[in-house]
């Protein structure tokens, strides 16, 4: 009965969008109260029989429900619940609900919370946002159904992807589509924005929590999905630039540069049609991303099923939505206002190279994503781009974007001296200046020019976080030294930008002792012999084979010693015998100082193939990526921010600074 | 002018759209073949493990036997996917050799340490010039080559047990009676 219920309850939802795009649109028309409130009410009914779906889903992945196909094909009886609930979203269908849920669970949030905003703008977004939701939810029930029946019922499912059993990835889709779909928003603002013909200050200000809140979560995401990929798939690195990775990092990109626009138009009402064409760009990059990935029109080893069915209707929708907005823009965007204009050093022009490099970024990443495809296409040669490309394109244009981070927040609005700023930023300057010089007399002798390499990220490492704090140092700073008072006004969304900028430093530092310092050592042990790597002795203590829920592993104990500090470390492969998978749990002994990684092979003649790896600061990686999504969210809570928001009244309020 | 400027991200998109159209409708793994029917390109390699023989495109096309060329990469994802059929075909006998493509040694020695190594001989071409010679697009590519040395099928994308029953497998039965015959 539930995949029935769950089949209708979508069936109802896409009746619902279609009554709030209707009643959203007439409700901007007539500007009259009872539409706007029908468009409301129907966004948030849908997201409520959306969310009724999915909690049928999940729960015929809870019972074992073997009649739905898609459990059928993607739970096993022996599979642990956590995964079970997790396949609910570990697959095309699964996935695309998801999608939904999170899409109208927004669009509700955005019916629910206009009261700041100009009524006739708000129904406007609604209705728009409710077109967003008929495309979606028509993808879902035409070519997508969660719910189909598969008869008769089998007695056992196949199993989820044992990779994907892991909780790393209960986790990381839930977050990563939150912040794809959370550009929707932003994408319903811009085209709204378009067709009343008016963007002004306001603007910005109800969109930018939008913006904010959907970076955290695909910076979070990402953040999972990289670390999932560096324990789980056992290959010893944080990032693969495959194709699925880098559709996440394209949006993530755009959106980055949109949070710094954005800013711009909301503070100085400048950079209005760009900010705009932005918000179309990011959400579309999320749907280009997502889709095309699982379209067939890319390969990659993450893809789901190939179905150019499902291609063409994914395309017709990016063609509609995205063309639509963009046809729009075209029309519209050249008769509205320009722009405030402002001097060549200032913090508007500051912000706007910053807009530059990270389209340059995103330029890049996607022709490697997609040129491949284009050159298929003219000539006929099918070519791939691996690590390559990117390590010589990519990384040597972050390096000057990077070591330009500081001067942004330090430089004034409008206009301001060149000299001036840079005396703000003397310190850390002259800090990072000593690193370079420290770093590079100390590393030079030892690794030559990749020694120089090293100290250059570090310099840089260490010039983001001073020059971030650097910001907050001058604003405490008043006649009669550091004022307690200045610090306590301090609003949390300056907080919130010092933590982000202060993030990527952490992320440098790591990025460059990684590409620097990383060791890997592959040998062969039996039980009792040992090897070293990086000043460490690894000692194979036992292995032999150990049975878990579904899975058999092999599995190696390991002794590490370090200066005289013993810890052990398990390691397994994984054999899923309903699937045939196999698995790789590499064993990771964590420091601050970085990170000791083993990942076990076959055995011969009694011994154990052993990689080993030295990673140091690599765990900085992601805890810089944390540092930047919590200094989002910071921002996020930031009180005189979150004007555009509903109330989450749930949000802690007592800690906000008066 | 104005106004095409405007227009042009639309302009843009719809192109985006027809190349993804087009893109849908092929096989991304269907490769044209230019290099086949003729003979092996000449190259000559260090051996990626130092000390063992060199890998010389004339040494291949002498020995009168069939035999696959695969080029890899210890960077490429979908190498490490089909690895464990190459394992498995070098065991059943099927003369395979490898060319690191591109790839630092000591990353492509690793990688096959920590795997078992299903190739007779590997070469090490960091710089690509083999690859260039061959025609690599990416990796991983295989290339089956007849007793003469002449080129006889290309295989781009990894090999799996699909593609080796319909494609490389009977091809390779074929240039074996060629070779007895």
């Amino acid at each position: 009965m539930g995949a029935e219920i769950g089949h209708f309850a979508l069936i109802l939802a896409l009746l619902l969008a279609i009554a709030q795009a209707g009643f959203g649109a007439l409700g901007h028309r007539r500007l009259d109260p009872a539409l706007m409130a029908a468009a409301n009410v129907s966004a948030i009914a849908q997201a409520g029989f959306v969310a009724l779906a999915f909690g049928l889903l999940m729960q015929a992945f809870a019972v074992h429900d073997f009649s739905v196909a898609l459990v059928a094909s993607h739970s096993h009886s022996l599979q642990p619940f956590a995964y079970r609930l997790a396949a609910t979203w570990g697959n095309h269908e699964g996935s695309m609900l998801l999608w939904v849920l999170i899409l109208s669970g927004f669009s509700a949030m955005v019916a629910a919370g206009g009261k700041t905003m100009r009524p006739g703008f708000h129904s406007l977004v609604v209705a728009v946002l409710g077109l967003l939701a008929i495309a979606f939810l028509a993808f879902l029930l035409f070519t997508s159904n969660p719910f189909a029946r598969l008869f008769p019922a089998p007695l056992e499912g196949s199993e989820l992807n044992p990779l994907l059993q892991d909780p790393g990835l209960v986790f990381h889709p839930p977050l990563l589509y939150v912040g794809y779909v959370g550009f929707s928003v932003a994408f319903a603002f811009a085209t709204a924005a378009l067709i009343e013909g008016r963007v002004d200050a306001a603007w910005a200000r109800w969109v930018r929590p939008w913006i904010l809140a959907a970076w955290v979560a695909l910076t979070l995401g990402i953040t999972l999905g990289s670390f999932w990929a560096y324990y789980e798939l056992g290959w010893g690195g944080w990032w693969f630039w495959d194709p699925v990775e880098n559709a996440a990092l394209l949006p993530w990109l755009l959106g980055t540069a949109l949070l710094h626009s954005a800013l711009v138009l909301e503070k100085r009402g400048a950079l209005i049609s760009w900010t705009i064409l932005l918000a179309i760009l990011t959400f579309s990059m999320s749907m280009v991303g997502t889709f095309l990935v699982r379209s067939g029109v890319l390969t990659s080893v993450h893809a789901f099923a190939v179905d150019p069915e499902r291609g063409i209707f994914i395309l017709m929708l990016i063609a509609v939505s995205t063309g639509g907005a963009l046809a729009l823009f075209g029309w519209r965007a050249p008769t509205m206002r320009s722009g405030a204009m402002f001097s060549a050093i200032s913090r508007e022009s500051a912000l706007t190279l910053n807009n530059l490099f990270l389209m340059a970024a995103t330029l890049v990443v996607f022709l490697g994503t997609f040129w491949p495809l284009v050159i298929d296409l003219v000539t006929g040669n099918k070519i791939s781009v691996g690590p390559p490309y990117y390590n010589r394109i990519f990384a040597p244009m972050m390096i000057p974007f990077l070591a330009l981070v500081p001067f942004g927040p330090m430089l004034r609005w409008k206009s301001d001296e060149w000299r001036a700023v840079a005396s703000r930023l003397k310190a850390p300057l002259l800090l990072a200046g000593l690193v370079l010089l420290a770093a590079a007399a100390a590393s030079f002798a030892t690794f030559g020019w990749r020694g120089l390499g090293a100290a250059l990220g570090f310099a840089l490492a260490v010039w983001l976080v001073a020059g971030s704090f650097a910001l907050l140092l001058r604003r405490w700073r008043s006649e009669s030294g550091l004022s307690a008072r200045l610090v306590r006004t301090t609003p949390l969304s300056t907080w919130g930008m010092v933590a982000g900028h202060a993030g990527i430093g952490v992320m440098v530092a790591g990025i460059t002792a990684m590409a620097v310092f990383a060791t890997s050592e592959v040998v062969a042990l039996a039980p009792g012999e040992n090897a070293s790597i990086s000043g460490r002795t690894v000692t194979l203590q036992s292995a032999g084979v150990v049975q878990g829920p579904n899975y058999q592993a092999l599995q190696a104990r390991f002794l590490i010693e370090h200066n005289g500090k013993p810890r052990t470390l398990v390691s397994e492969r994984r054999l899923y015998p309903a699937s045939g998978n196999t698995t790789t749990e590499a064993g990771i002994a964590a420091s601050i100082s970085g990170i000791t990684y083993i990942a076990i092979g076959d055995e011969t003649n009694g011994r154990l193939a052993v990689h080993l790896y030295r990673h140091p600061l690599v765990g900085w990686i992601w805890v810089g990526a944390l540092i930047v999504a919590f200094g989002g969210a910071l921002a996020l809570a930031d009180r005189r921010f979150r004007a555009g928001l509903p109330a989450i009244s749930a949000a802690p309020r007592v800690a906000l600074p008066a | 002018m104005k106004r095409a400027v405007f227009l042009a991200p639309l302009g843009l998109l719809l192109l985006l759209l027809l190349a993804f159209a087009m893109g849908l409708g092929r096989d991304p793994k269907e490769l044209p073949s230019a290099l086949v029917g003729q003979p092996l390109p000449a190259f000559a390699l260090d051996a990626l493990e130092p000390g063992s023989a060199p890998l010389a495109s004339a040494a291949l096309a002498k020995d009168g036997e069939p035999k696959l060329i695969n080029v890899f990469a210890s960077w490429c994802t979908s190498c490490r996917a089909e690895h464990g059929k190459l394992v498995q075909l070098a065991a059943e006998g099927v003369p395979i050799y490898g060319i690191d493509w591109k790839d630092e040694p000591a990353a492509g020695r690793a990688y096959l340490a920590e795997r078992s190594n299903p190739f007779r001989a590997v070469g090490s071409d960091p710089s690509g010039r083999a690859g260039v010679e061959l025609g690599v697009t990416g990796t991983p590519e295989t290339f089956l080559i007849d007793g003469k040395g002449v080129v006889r099928m290309r295989h781009a994308g990894p090999i799996d047990e699909q593609v080796w029953q319909t494609k490389l497998g009977p091809m390779l039965e074929q240039l074996r009676a060629e070779a007895r015959a």
